[in-house]
């Protein structure tokens, strides 16, 4: 060490907002030493979960012989709806439509029925084989294809967003499309499985490690299936392995059985499902058919459009009534319709009851405004991206969203304009009509689609976070918030903002383990919120540190209150500086609290359900991405040659973080509509449940060029943490760019004379299939 | 007879490993995980699909001590003997620093969550220590074998491409020690056939295998365990006695006689890859979209014949290029062409007690051409939808001289496309004819719809396999196949 370098006060803090750190677990991760629930040292006497589940996809338990089950090696207990001593329902919004193991009527093939507690885990798993069930069939529906979005079941209460007259306007426009389209669903396929540890305490307390989005969620769900008050329950999660949504409300299954039986048995109790029941028994994102009629005029602007979301929800509501909310929220994307109508229909299926994925229904809302688009600029045979830029969102009118939320911050223009020119949109459009000209079996396509994102949850309450800040008399400081960590380096943010507010080097903040014992009341780890409402807590927690010991040292050292200065590890009291340790030691000696709780919550934002009016969102976020691919004709197959992003994560808190949040969900977004696929058999039985059959991208299907960019100049409208925004969702519908290079691709066998029609997952049989209609169509039409 | 050891040794990052009392079972990830506490390993799948707990084996081989990524979730510790494991926690230098390849990771960002971390760490490293500089292609292929949700993976490429800046490869541990674990593991190899308890048995060599197997037809042969561990992983299935055959040298030799390649059933995708590469380079790139790198280290060439899938991806063109099986039962040998061996859906050729020891692959005589291409949903470590082999010669006046097409993924076993070729054979090779003939798969072919594909689309595909073949015959400019050409 240079001795002098070390005596020089620094200008910065190490790891203040708007630096680029690397994930606080990061050298924990390279090297296994981050632990996971599955990775913490068992207590002595551990026992093991595992569920039974259900082998109709509807009809009603006859019988259920379980004793051989009993008798297998190993087995304690074998958990039935009997044993569920409080409320057998983790229904998330209180609807009691959802059994943590049902008594006798089955909904999907997968449902838990029982769950065997054994010496060990295989064993447990061993012993699951041998249950004897007798089911009495029923019909089931498993697609909604054939479902009736007015008239068939639902499982909450469907939306409608109206702003003037749609029907009319589409009447009298000139020209009118009208179709229908299939959006598939996906699996969250976080690498570390659901895993809950139930620890038994001393009156009847438990403590539960449970990987977890929603830790306040899955304390109440064991309390109530316990039948104790949520005192009694304390849940703890350091990190997940991935989350992605699926592990908003999905962890309450376990987390509740492994408590059940915990209490029950008076020891230690694991449930780490294997990846097949995890993927079996917990919900996915939803798919839709989405129905749309548009009119509009001979420049392809859109005069009305009138919008069915029909949505497989699976047999329960769980958080179906949100996300289909949401994709109503997106249906405009970032386009102004002067006359809309949206409604949802959250259908029940006898399937999975599925839930919460990155967008939660938002990016099937965006597909539909982009099918729209793209069919506008077919009908008019004119470039899908010129129709795009027709119908944007204005600044000063055209900006009413079809929930009457006046349009504050829209940046959408200037995003698409820079990224069209950076990536040579036109040039690269003319090069490809004149390859394909030539080119008998690949084709290739370009599509350029842009990304409006409503930030806040729409449930308003949800709004709010809580975090706990300790200064320790040694100047380092103890942070802990509601939020939780699954990899998007969330811990790491709020650590920057409190590091930032007392100026003090990163190092100095230790964010440890979300537990509802810390922070309580907490709000998941969704809707991109983290940072936004768990950095402004915590921050808030630290000024009130910094506030009372402005005040001590005002004080004591006969100062006014603006001469108390937080410099970068230090503290300037009139012409005296201090460490930060040695400020913070007076501080103590001097009977200051050194703790505190913080608290936010968002403003402006009001939503009325019942009138589909309201500011749901405090702000939006944007991007774009333009996408180009080859597709093998003669296959389906196809690569992904470019895309290029530009996005707004406004005033970054951490670029490199949101660099990997934005090519992770590309990524993530381009799985969603390309290779990932499920498919249900002829019994209902879900086929796709491992890796071997459920396929996400690889290495390989990156794009091979991949150009990605944080927007440099825009930053929040509105005074949030640092005047950021949130980064978790909003870039995964810019995937929506590769579905229609794509089509365009397609489109290009034909002439672009005739629509694609080509529905989500595009698999290679999707594209090949779409190929083949189009060249028949093309040879009738010829 | 040989002699007889009971029990199985390893080495275990530094530590010698002796095992007695070991199911026949037991995976490698457990045994790490839950035995030894080494919780760096993760399981992600249990079906050797996601690489989460990829750790490298260190085995003698044809060129020495040679160090291979592998899913420990579904290789058995039976298969282990004188073999060194290494893991993640191996990795860190006894001061606590970070190895290159961890270091190159944390300063790039190739972390989220973190889950799958240690597994594209470890395929790194075995990819690091093969080629210090890999190309982009060579990257993307180390790491076929591993999932990771979060990163979109580019942060982890440009980590890969970095860790050559961290560090060398010749200062790495398992380098500099590299002649004294060899000594150890020779040591080891003592000749003996492992046996424990009747349970697990590893056998002392081809002949020793023959008599175990006549004398206990029910016991399961292991190879590669790309199956056998998910027969045990998913479906609980007994396998005991289980008889581990892996590591028998005699069964891992290629040699060629007589314009006949002899390939030991024993012989590995990835030593297949190396050596099939070179004499019939269409093998070489088919086998590398086979499975991910993890899987194609351990799964063989025999295993993929013997377990008789209609989606095993090498059985169509070996039954293209006309190639034989060599089947043992004790002492007696049999041979029978490869297609006879497949004789309906789960059902082979194949007597109790009997194995296969060899392939006998022909070499193409000259003016062969042979085309094998797979259509899979996802390009890389996917299961076949329909894969077509085509071995043809053209005659001096462009007719079709002889022709053999063999399918997979279109029927119940790998099967030939007889009608396609009747329909080729003698005509001249142009697109008429072929667009006649592919319309005979429909005679030849009743394939099923699954979750990998409908029926009319493997059909769709299949026909239209033959024109591609075609088109890349008389290619001009514009490209018939896409290609992810990345930059070498």
């Amino acid at each position: 060490m240079n001795k002098h370098a070390s005596d020089l006060k620094p200008e910065k803090i190490v790891g203040g907002v708007a630096t680029d750190q690397r994930h606080e677990s990061a050298h924990k991760h390279v090297s296994g030493t981050a632990v996971y629930i599955d990775d913490i040292p068992e207590p002595a006497g551990t026992l093991h979960g595992c569920l039974g589940l259900s082998t109709v996809a509807h009809g009603r338990i006859r019988a259920m012989d379980l004793s051989a089950v009993r008798a297998a090696p190993g087995v304690v207990a074998v958990l039935t709806a009997a044993d569920v001593p409080g409320e057998n329902d983790i229904s998330p919004t209180g609807r009691h439509d959802e059994p943590i193991l049902t008594d006798e009527l089955v909904q999907f093939f997968g449902q838990p029925v029982f769950c065997v507690i054994a010496e060990t885990r295989d064993q447990a798993r061993r012993a699951t084989l041998k249950a004897e069930m007798t089911y009495e069939e029923l019909s089931f529906t498993v697609d909604i294809g054939a479902l009736d979005p007015l008239n068939d079941k639902l499982v909450t209460p469907p939306l409608t967003l109206k702003r003037g007259e749609a029907g009319e306007a589409i009447r009298q426009s000139p020209h009118r499309i009208k179709g229908r389209m299939r959006v598939g669903g996906q699996d969250h396929f976080y690498l570390e499985g659901h895993i809950a540890m139930a620890i038994p305490g001393e009156d009847g307390d438990v403590a539960v490690h449970s990987s977890t989005q929603h830790p306040s969620e899955v304390q109440h769900m064991v309390s109530h299936a316990l039948g104790v008050p949520s005192h009694a329950v304390t849940v703890e999660v350091r990190r997940m392995g991935g989350g992605f949504g699926g592990k908003e409300t999905q962890s309450n299954l376990f987390a509740a059985l492994a408590a059940i039986a915990a209490r029950k048995l008076g020891r230690a109790v694991k449930i780490r499902p294997d990846r097949d029941d995890d993927m079996k028994a917990t919900g996915k994102r939803h798919d839709f058919l989405i129905s749309y009629e548009a009119g509009f005029d001979d420049d392809g602007a859109v005069q009305g459009v009138d919008f069915t979301f029909a949505a497989r929800c699976g047999y329960s509501s769980d958080l179906s009534g949100p996300v289909t909310d949401r994709a109503l929220f997106h249906c405009d994307n970032t386009y102004f319709w002067p006359a809309v109508r949206a409604q949802s229909a959250p259908l029940y299926t006898n399937t999975v009851s599925n839930t919460a994925f990155r967008g939660f229904g938002g990016p099937q809302g965006m597909v539909g405004a982009e099918r729209v688009i793209e069919e506008v600029a077919f009908a008019l045979g004119k470039d899908p991206l010129e129709i795009r830029k027709r119908n944007f969102y204005s600044t000063t009118t055209r900006n009413v969203t079809p929930y009457h939320q006046t349009v504050e911050d829209n940046i959408i223009e200037r995003l698409v304009s820079e990224l069209e020119a950076d990536a040579e949109y036109w040039r690269r459009r003319r090069t490809i009509q004149a390859f394909n000209a030539n080119s008998r079996v690949v084709k290739r396509g370009l599509a350029l689609t842009p990304v409006k994102f409503g930030i806040s949850f729409t449930a308003t309450h949800y709004n709010q976070a809580g975090a706990l800040v300790h200064v320790y008399t040694d100047g380092s400081v103890h942070l802990n918030h509601g939020g939780t960590e699954m990899g998007q380096g969330l811990y790491l943010k709020v650590a920057q903002v409190v590091a930032e507010e007392f100026q003090i080097d990163l190092s100095n903040v230790k964010v440890t383990a979300t537990s509802t014992g810390k922070v309580p009341n907490t709000s998941a780890t969704a809707a991109s919120s983290g940072s936004d409402l768990n950095g402004m807590a915590a921050q808030n927690a630290a000024q009130q540190i910094k506030a009372r010991l402005v005040d001590f040292a005002a004080e004591k050292f006969s100062v006014p209150a603006d001469q108390v200065v937080f410099l970068p590890n230090r503290v300037r009291v009139g012409n005296q500086e201090f460490t930060f340790a040695d400020f913070v030691r007076q501080a103590y000696m001097a009977r200051v609290q050194l703790s505190a709780a913080g608290f936010y919550k968002t403003p402006k934002i009001h939503w009325d359900r019942d009138k589909g009016q309201g500011r749901p969102f405090y702000y939006f976020a944007y991007g774009a991405a333009c996408s180009e691919v080859s597709i093998d004709t003669l296959t389906g197959e196809y690569v992904v040659e470019r895309v290029d992003v530009l996005h707004d994560a406004g005033r970054s808190l951490n670029r490199a973080i949101d660099l990997g949040q934005i090519e992770g969900g590309f990524v993530q977004g381009m799985g969603w509509l390309t290779t990932e696929e499920l498919w249900w058999d002829e019994r209902g039985r879900l086929r796709t449940h491992a890796p071997s059959t459920y396929k996400i991208p690889l290495a390989s299907d990156r794009p091979k060029i991949f150009n990605v960019k944080l927007a440099e100049w825009p930053e929040n409208a509105e005074p949030s943490i640092h005047r950021s925004k949130a980064v978790g969702e909003p870039p995964f519908p810019l995937a929506i760019s590769v579905l229609h290079a794509l089509s365009d691709a397609v489109a290009s066998v034909a002439d672009h004379r005739i629509f694609p029609d080509l529905d989500a997952p595009a698999t290679p049989e999707r594209v090949l299939m779409a190929v083949e209609r189009l060249k028949r169509k093309a040879k009738s039409l010829a | 007879m040989p002699a007889i050891r009971q029990h199985l040794r390893f080495i275990l990052n530094g530590e010698d490993v002796s095992l007695s009392d070991v199911a026949p079972d037991a995976t490698l990830l457990d045994f790490l995980r839950i035995k030894r506490s080494l919780k760096g390993t993760k399981e992600g799948c249990a079906e050797g699909d996601c690489g989460a707990c990829t750790v490298l084996v260190g085995r003698l081989g044809r060129d020495g001590l040679v160090y291979e990524s592998v899913n420990a979730c579904i290789r058995f510790v039976g298969s282990l003997d004188a073999t060194h494991v290494v893991t993640v926690e191996h990795l860190r230098g006894a001061n606590g620093a970070l190895h290159p390849v961890q270091q190159a990771m944390v300063d790039c960002h190739g972390s989220q969550c973190g889950f799958c971390t240690p597994g594209f760490v470890m395929s790194l490293y075995a990819l690091w220590m093969r080629h210090a500089r890999p190309s982009l292609a060579a990257i993307e292929e180390a790491l076929q074998g591993n999932l990771c949700r979060c990163t979109g993976y580019e942060a982890i490429i440009r980590a890969a491409q970095a860790i050559a800046s961290y560090g060398e490869a010749g200062n790495d541990p398992l380098v500099v020690e590299r002649a004294a674990i060899t000594e150890r593991l020779r040591v080891w190899r003592d000749g003996a056939r492992i046996d424990c308890g009747g349970r697990l048995i590893v056998p002392a060599s081809v002949d020793d295998l023959a008599a175990i197997f006549a004398e206990n037809p029910k016991a399961t042969l292991v190879a590669g365990s790309t199956d056998v561990g998910l027969w045990v992983t998913k479906y609980m299935r007994p396998i005991e006695p289980a008889v581990f055959i892996g590591a028998l040298d005699e069964m891992k030799r290629v040699e060629t006689h007589d314009g006949v390649l002899r390939i030991g059933a024993g012989v590995t995708y990835s030593d297949a890859r190396k050596i099939l590469g070179e004499k019939i380079p269409e093998l070489g790139k088919l086998i590398a979209r086979i499975g991910g790198e993890q899987v194609r280290n351990m799964g063989t060439l025999g295993g993929n014949i013997a377990n008789g899938s209609p989606i095993g991806d090498m059985p169509p063109p070996l039954i293209a290029l006309d190639a034989r099986v060599l089947l043992r039962k004790g002492s007696e040998r049999r041979e029978l062409p490869l297609e006879d061996f497949f004789l309906a859906y789960g059902k082979q050729d194949r007597q109790p007690g009997e194995f296969v020891e060899a392939i006998h692959v022909p070499l193409p005589a000259p003016g062969t051409r042979l085309a094998v291409h797979k259509v899979t949903k996802r390009r890389d470590e996917d299961i076949t939808a329909t894969l077509g082999a085509f071995a043809f010669r053209l005659d001096t006046e462009n007719r079709v001289a002889a022709i053999r097409i063999a399918c997979g993924g279109m029927a119940g076993t790998p099967k030939r496309a007889l009608g396609v070729e009747q329909a080729l054979l003698g005509q001249r090779w142009c697109e008429d004819a072929v667009l006649a003939a592919m319309e005979r798969y429909a005679d030849d072919f009743t394939p099923l719809s699954d979750m990998r594909a409908s029926a009319e689309y493997r059909m769709l595909a299949a026909r239209n396999l033959l024109m591609r073949v075609y088109l890349e015959s008389v290619s001009g400019k514009a490209p018939v196949t896409i290609a992810r050409d990345v930059a070498a």
